[in-house]
């Protein structure tokens, strides 16, 4: 019997700790960021797709179109296609298209890439109705970019 | 004519009370869905509704156009009209209880003699309408929310009257306005505060709210009985559900809180329903903030409760109240 | 284990055949569990597994083991720093890789911030399976601080890829020692938010004592691994028992309950919050200086011929990745032992003639992740 209304009386009194927790957060300032409108600002270091690094000096990128990144990649993502020109030493790269979609971000193609023009880009708001819009040019981002 | 003229007043105090009950389901419906939004908001630490208009207040109207917008869906091997009754059947008959209400003084439908049972009887058709459309779903889920629903509401039944019986006992009378007017130096709840804890308990497992919403237990049974309904059905079931809460709570204000009684204001004969509807919302508020708070609870350990605890309490309570009454 | 869902269906005429999932909200994931039901009690239960299979191990024996390393953060993706580790480690044992000591802390202190974050959101989801809808939001609240400090410097937030064969791809800096200095207090400050709210709830307490009981034989047979076990009273943590990396240096305890049932394994996890947080304590004490990657990793992992096994504590419990290899550098065969598989399937035998309630809240108790039992 005794047991019966002790029971009681803890469990009611543990409901009431618990109403006490909620009734406080109710009047605690709110904690999420109204995601379209506001914007938390992300980290330097967030890894989206990679992307070539435009280099000041030269005021583009620097791939020599070795192929290590075709090479290193796990998913097969990266197309790299160079040609010899006139004057020039080594590969002028004329093709480097990205397939996002199959993508790990693993890092393998920034770490090889022997001239560091590989970079993973601070994109997170990628949408797109087909796979189509994942498969990236590099190249021409690289040129539109300022 | 003689019968027209004396009929009229009637008729028309019922198409008042009809457009009045009207305008309390769905404007309590959208109050108390917006309330409820914000307030879990709130507890979780963020906003809640706030896009459409002014901090999200468009919110449940733009909902109930979608819902309207809706297809019915109807399952293929469902019962179809039972089907569709159901969720008339659970929305139909709130407007009864409404009628009933001593909104104050002088707002009131009609004051009949046995208010308390009109409400009580009418409040557990709800039921009714959650077995038929759990049933006629022809889905498992759906009739497991069906079949905890009415082992539930039946059970709860049970301590919910007779804490309520106990008052009935002291005011001598099953008429709301009178068991109001009876409470006029002090309320119910101070003299009768078990009889009122006993109501609280039971009547958050009447409406089916957690920590007792085991007939639409979303982690179990997906939605419970309204596993099937879409649409305007669905809206039915809800607007039916935020109605029955708002009758549990006003119960609740008429029998324990003093109705409509407060400081006085002017015309208070009509005016009490401010502090009419304030009661009714607090209980209301009481509703949202634990059913964001608490786990739900297992089956067999909600009806342990009720037998064990709830109806020895109500019980014991009922014959002090008994003995009380006779010697004083 | 021949059950298929004609034979449920034939068994009885008074039972009948519920199927929870693959799309179930509490099965948390794309698992199937058949139900034979006799009103609410169930009395057979049969996990279907392979809604998500996506074939890891073959793909595995189709490229250099290096590569493999995104794999392993998809088979888990809320231990998925915890596969990094696993794996890396194996490929170091095979090929015979110092990993430089900074290497190791690194690896330990987001290891356990992982292991927390972990812990964390099965804190919530399982609170969400119990029909509490709040605390999963506090949860989160906590665990997003753990993704942004790991996010700096893994740059990821969920399917890390950051250790490697000799290191980690990324030195930390004072800004991550700061960030999770100050999260190790924030934490701890919560813990009576936690136990306020949430565990010493009269409707908790009675949701989850005496359901799903196990004990150390059940366990055994089964194979059941982490904080189940030791919510029998077994103090059994790879960590301890067979202690890799770094974590012999560490002082910390393995938080055991005597019970076996839900309760039991309930509170050895929060007990871990605390246990997890001690040990990045002390590696961010002892954080020596010094080099984050080993000198000298061959470019191309010829790993020689023989067999190779590396084992890790995973929040679930024992992970093994056990590796064949016939002396190139893409594996023969690559078995992982993934422990929400051997956990799960103790499921039919656990909740026999459980009311479905205590079902959810038993499967909860399991913490599965779906992705590592499909992998
Ligand atoms: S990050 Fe990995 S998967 Fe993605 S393109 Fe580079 S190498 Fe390929
Ligand atoms: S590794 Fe670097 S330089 Fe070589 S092809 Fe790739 S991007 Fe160009």
């Amino acid at each position: 019997m005794k047991s019966y209304f002790s029971e009681l009386f803890r469990g009611a009194w543990s409901l009431i700790l618990g109403l006490k927790v909620t009734i406080k957060a109710m009047f605690s300032p709110i904690v999420t960021c109204q995601y379209p409108r506001e914007k938390l600002e992300i980290t330097p270091n967030y890894r989206g797709h990679i992307d070539l690094v435009k280099f000041a000096d030269t005021g583009t990128h620097k791939c020599i179109s070795c192929g290590s990144c075709m090479r290193e990649c796990p998913s097969d993502c990266i197309v790299v296609e160079g040609e010899k020109r006139e004057g020039v030493k080594g590969k002028v790269c004329v093709v480097f298209n990205l397939d996002f979609t199959k993508c790990s971000l693993c890092g393998a193609c920034v770490e090889v890439c022997p001239t560091k023009t590989l970079d993973y880009s601070n994109d997170y708001e990628l949408a797109g109705y087909e796979r189509a819009n994942f498969h990236f040019d590099l190249l021409k981002r690289v040129e539109e970019r300022e | 004519m003689e019968i027209f003229n004396s009929l009229l007043p009637e008729l028309i105090r019922i198409v008042v009370c009809a457009v009045c009950g009207a305008v309390i389901v769905f404007g309590n419906a959208l109050v108390m869905g917006y309330a409820e939004r914000k307030l879990a908001g709130r507890i979780m630490l963020r906003p809640g509704p706030m896009e459409v208009g002014f901090h999200g207040l468009y919110q449940l109207v733009v909902d109930g156009l979608k819902l309207m917008g809706k297809q019915l869906v109807i399952p293929v091997n469902a019962d179809k009209p039972l089907y569709m009754l159901a969720p008339l059947l659970a929305f139909a008959p709130v407007f009864v209880p409404l009628l009933v209400l001593p909104f104050s003084e002088k707002i009131q439908g009609f004051d009949l003699d046995i208010g308390m049972l009109v409400i009580l009887a009418f409040a557990s058709i709800n039921v009714l309408a959650i077995l038929i459309g759990g049933w006629s779903s022809n889905n498992k889920y759906s009739l497991f929310g069906a079949i905890r629903s009415v082992a539930q509401n039946v059970a709860y039944e049970i301590p919910m009257l007779i804490s309520l019986l106990a008052i009935v006992f002291m005011t001598n009378t099953f008429s709301l306005k009178e068991i109001a007017a009876a409470q006029s130096p002090v309320w119910f709840v101070v003299i009768q505060p078990l009889a009122f804890l006993i109501y609280i308990v039971a009547m958050v497992a009447e409406t089916n709210r957690a920590p007792f919403d085991l007939p639409e237990a979303e982690s179990e049974l997906t939605a419970g009985f309204h596993t099937e309904y879409s649409g305007m059905s669905f809206s039915l079931f809800v607007l039916g559900e935020y109605a029955n809460m708002f009758i549990v709570c006003s119960v609740a204000t008429v029998f324990f809180l003093g109705g409509s009684s407060g400081i006085p204001l002017p015309f208070f004969e009509y005016t009490g329903i401010v502090w009419f509807l304030m009661k009714v919302y607090l209980l209301m508020f009481f509703l949202v903030w634990i059913r964001w708070t608490y786990p739900r609870t297992r089956f067999d350990q909600l009806m342990n409760f009720c037998w064990k605890y709830l109806i020895p309490f109500s019980l014991v309570n009922l014959l002090i109240t008994v003995v009380m009454v006779k010697l004083v | 284990m021949s059950m298929d869902i004609e034979v449920l269906e034939d068994s009885s005429h008074h039972r009948y055949v519920l199927n929870m999932g693959p799309q179930h909200p509490s099965t948390h994931g794309v698992l199937r569990v058949l139900l034979e039901l006799e009103g609410e009690y169930a009395m057979h239960l049969l996990p279907v597994l392979g809604y998500g299979h996506r074939c890891h191990e073959k793909i595995a024996e189709f490229k250099p083991a290096k590569s493999f390393m995104p794999n392993t953060a998809r088979m888990d993706y809320l231990g998925a720093l915890i596969y990094n580790h696993g794996f890396a480690q194996l490929l170091e044992k095979a090929v015979g890789i110092e990993v430089p000591e900074r290497a190791e802390y690194i690896r330990v202190i987001t290891s356990e911030l992982n292991r927390i974050q972990s812990h964390l959101l099965w804190y919530g989801a399982y609170l969400l399976d119990l029909g509490a809808f709040t605390p999963i939001m506090y949860a989160f609240d906590d665990r997003e601080h753990i993704l942004d400090i790991l996010e700096d410097v893994t740059g990821s937030r969920l399917t890390y890829c950051y250790f490697r064969v000799g290191g980690v791809s990324k030195d930390i800096d004072e800004k991550f020692v700061t960030k999770t200095r100050a999260f190790i207090d924030r934490l701890r400050s919560r813990y009576s938010l936690y136990e306020t709210l949430v565990n010493g709830n009269v409707i908790l307490e009675n949701r989850l004592n005496d359901v799903g009981d196990l004990n150390p034989h059940t366990c055994n047979r089964y194979g059941i691994t982490g904080p189940l076990l030791r919510g029998t009273g077994v103090a059994y943590d790879i960590r301890r028992a067979e202690p890799y990396s770094i974590y012999s240096q560490f002082d910390f305890e393995i938080p055991t309950a005597t019970k076996g049932d839900c309760m039991a394994s309930f509170m050895v996890r929060f007990r871990e919050l605390e246990q997890s947080l001690r040990i990045i304590e002390q590696a961010l004490d002892g954080l020596p200086e010094g080099p984050v990657m080993a000198a000298k990793v061959p470019k191309k992992l010829n790993i020689p011929a023989g067999d190779y096994n590396s084992s890790v504590e995973s929040p679930r419990g024992e992970l093994s990745f056990y590796l064949v290899s016939d002396g190139t550098d893409v594996p023969y065969r690559l078995k992982v032992r993934t422990p929400s598989y051997s956990n799960l399937s103790v499921v039919p035998e656990m909740c026999q003639g459980m009311l479905i309630s205590d079902v959810v809240s038993a499967m909860g108790a399991l913490d599965l992740v779906i992705p590592e039992i499909d992998r």
